[in-house]
């Protein structure tokens, strides 16, 4: 058995193994930390920063997901100032990309959305960029929007470290970072892809989807992936 | 002197307008023109999406007819899919747009047109509205407010939503219709009915009061083209485009949706955003030709539903087979109406309306497809190319009101070349003029996707372009 330490999350004690991330503390201690590129089973990247909690003795804000528990660790996971970087984060997000939920297949399925209105985003303070985005149809039975992706490398991770086939990367930075297939080619030239799905299914909103389905009609089935990748433990 | 009147802003129409008549040198007019002062450019920004998602992103089009844009979407979907959609799935689709059509046309009669038919074109401006009607005729008022309740309130029960909503899909509806919300609706007909009735004979009986509104709002023969049945019959979901000349013979009918093309050209004007559709073989400007309720009538010989078949016989004892009045447009919005209503309990009562297989599945088969059907105002059109994986390579969307650009302008003339006398703009004619535009119904904000505050501005000009008078509502 793995050596347990101790944290307080919120103020409770809570006894976790040696190892275990903040994040894993916390849902072990029954707290939801909001998280979009977080996926039980796969590896954790902090890419979205949502998960973000405040430490005791520390000055800055750290992502629950990457940062390991440590004996002793005070963790606060709800406050006024947490909500607003959440807030702020998801804002970003919706400007940085063209997000219609009006028009999304995953519209009243998407974590995203789901999220925003769970933490109150009633507006976005930021002036939006909208980029001129491609959406990728060539795949048989899947396409992929760029409009609606939120790099939070579900997708690429699942691919990887589940299916084995290591489809998905993101090329360039910053602003100017895309998902790519392969080496940068159409996804329906991918020799790799094995069309099983996964990616799709873990996606957290409209940016992956199946072919066909229609607005508000791609109800996806993440924790279904999750355990899967738990069960053959592709990753923490 | 030469001069010009501005109309600056048409009232109580979907979207923008602005008129303006040129006088010449003796005061009389020369010539009007119908601006439409907004684009939005949706045949633009569907390029590259995934042709499934044509339905929800032109919906958006319009906020009123929104069942219209994804009826004509999903049309030629189904089209670039090649699938004829389960019985039950058509059934639906023309169920909701019937619904779609009562609450648009209740809107249109009620709610727009009359305040001028009931409280008169030279009434108090402030008062000619909605509030003006239900002070002065509460009944009518409140049958208007029930009459499109009642259509939306079937679209919400069909559709899940009264606005864009997401039941419409390629291929068929994406969820059956139970028997519980079919009773429901039925059990609503029975009032609606009785109200589409009694405005109809309310407005038979105040017709005969509008006889120089008919003989001068846009009286003018035209061609027409409407959906039809084999038969000749009033048909609004699917059909055959049919076009008619001015003294009711078939000139032309489409069975293809693809062959439009080889009679509808657009002409683009240089004084609007609203393009100038015209009949090929007749050639532009001469190839106007009018859609909407005044031209179905007109290209439709009969009506398969009982009492909206007896109205039809009725209307066209009146008026003669082909009516050219555009005042007319809102006489037969009410025949309409009523078929619309009579024809939801036709299919509400046929047990296939419950049946569950509803959608038909399948990729892409068809590179190029046209979805045509009647939209409240008109013929709507909607031409997709997509690629070998569906997504979109270019777009063209003619809206009913673009059809009656021509005929709009003309009309607009005609009423001038009537009222407008010296170089102001009597009040009357201000009225007269933004009426006659809002009897062919326009949804401006449609036919040119184009999105603003309702308004008409009528202005007044001189041979040399010099602004005289300038007016707004």
């Amino acid at each position: 058995m793995a050596h347990q330490i101790s944290i307080r999350i919120d103020g409770k004690l809570v006894k976790v193994s040696a190892g275990s991330s903040i994040l894993d503390a916390a849902l072990a201690a029954g707290k939801d930390i909001p998280a979009l590129c977080h996926m039980k089973g796969l590896s954790a990247v902090g890419a979205c920063r949502l998960c973000v909690v405040e430490l005791a003795g520390v000055g800055r804000l750290l992502p629950a997901c990457t940062t390991p528990a440590a004996d002793g660790m005070s963790v606060t996971t709800v406050s006024q100032k947490l909500t607003k970087y959440r807030r702020m984060i998801l804002e970003m997000l919706f400007a940085e990309r063209n997000h219609v939920c009006s028009v999304c297949v995953s519209n009243n399925h998407c974590e995203l959305q789901a999220l925003a209105a769970r933490l109150g985003v009633t507006n976005v303070r930021f002036a939006y960029s909208y980029p001129k985005l491609s959406a990728d149809t060539s795949h048989p039975r899947f396409v992929l929007d760029h409009n609606r992706c939120i790099l939070c490398t579900r997708c690429v991770r699942v691919c990887a470290e589940l299916e084995g086939a290591h489809v998905w990367d993101v090329m360039s930075r910053g602003t100017g970072s895309r998902l790519v297939c392969d080496m940068n080619q159409p996804w329906g030239a991918s020799k790799g892809c094995t069309s099983c799905g996964k990616c799709v299914q873990a996606c957290p909103t409209g940016a992956l989807a199946e072919k066909g389905w229609c607005v508000e009609e791609m109800a996806k089935q993440p924790a279904r992936v999750s355990r899967l990748a738990v069960i053959r433990g592709g990753g923490q | 002197m030469a001069k010009k009147i501005t109309i600056p802003h048409v009232s109580r129409i979907e979207g923008h307008a602005k008129i303006t008549i040129h006088l010449d040198d003796s005061g009389e007019v020369a010539g009007t023109q119908l601006h439409v002062t907004q684009v939005r450019g949706f045949e633009k920004f569907i390029e590259g999406r995934p042709f499934y998602e044509m339905p929800s992103i032109t919906a958006r089009i319009c906020g009123i007819c929104p069942i219209s844009h994804l009826l004509a979407s999903v049309k030629a979907c189904d089209d670039i899919m090649a699938v004829r959609i389960p019985e039950t799935a058509a059934c639906l689709r023309e169920l909701l747009h019937c619904a779609q059509i009562v609450q648009s046309h209740a809107l249109s009669f009620f709610h727009l047109s009359s305040p001028d038919l009931l409280l008169g074109m030279d009434s108090d401006p402030a008062a000619r509205n909605v509030i003006g009607v239900l002070e002065k005729h509460p009944q009518l008022a409140k049958d208007g407010i029930a009459l499109r309740k009642f259509g939306q309130q079937t679209i919400e029960r069909l559709a899940g939503e009264r606005v864009h909503p997401s039941w419409t899909v390629p291929g068929g509806v994406n969820a059956p219709l139970d028997t519980g919300t079919r009773d429901l609706i039925l059990s609503d007909l029975p009032i609606a009915k009785s109200i589409v009735r009694r405005t109809l004979k309310f407005f038979k009986g105040a017709i005969d009061g509008f006889q120089d509104e008919i003989a001068n709002f846009g009286n003018f023969p035209t061609l027409y083209a409407a959906l039809t049945g084999p038969n000749g019959e009033l048909r609004l979901y699917d059909g055959r485009l049919r076009f008619q000349d001015p003294e009711g013979n078939t000139v032309a009918e489409v069975v293809d949706p693809l062959e439009y093309q080889h009679y509808i050209a657009e002409a683009t004007l240089k004084f609007s955003y609203l393009k100038a559709p015209y009949y090929i073989p007749a050639g532009y400007p001469q190839g106007a030709y009018r859609v909407g309720p005044l031209a179905r009538l007109n290209v439709c010989g009969r009506c398969l539903t009982p009492e909206a078949g007896a109205e039809l016989a009725e209307y066209k004892q009146r008026f003669g087979p082909v009516a050219h009045s555009a005042f007319l447009y809102h006489y037969a919005r009410l025949v309409e109406a009523l078929y619309c209503v009579e024809r939801m309990e036709q299919l509400l009562e046929d047990p296939k309306i419950t049946g569950k297989h509803v959608r038909a599945q399948a990729g892409v088969n068809a590179l190029e497809a046209v979805g045509i059907m009647e939209a409240p105002r008109g013929t709507l059109i909607h031409h997709y190319k997509v690629d070998e994986q569906g997504a979109m390579r270019w777009a063209n969307l003619i809206i009913a009101t673009g059809h009656n650009n021509l005929a709009m302008n003309r009309s607009v003339e005609q009423v001038a070349r009537h009222y407008v006398r010296g170089d102001t703009i009597p009040e009357g004619m201000l009225n007269r003029v933004s009426a006659v535009v809002r009897a062919y119904d326009p949804c401006l904000s449609c036919s040119t996707h184009a999105m603003g505050q309702p308004e008409l501005d009528v202005l007044l000009l001189d041979p040399a372009g010099e602004l005289l008078d300038r007016r707004r509502t």
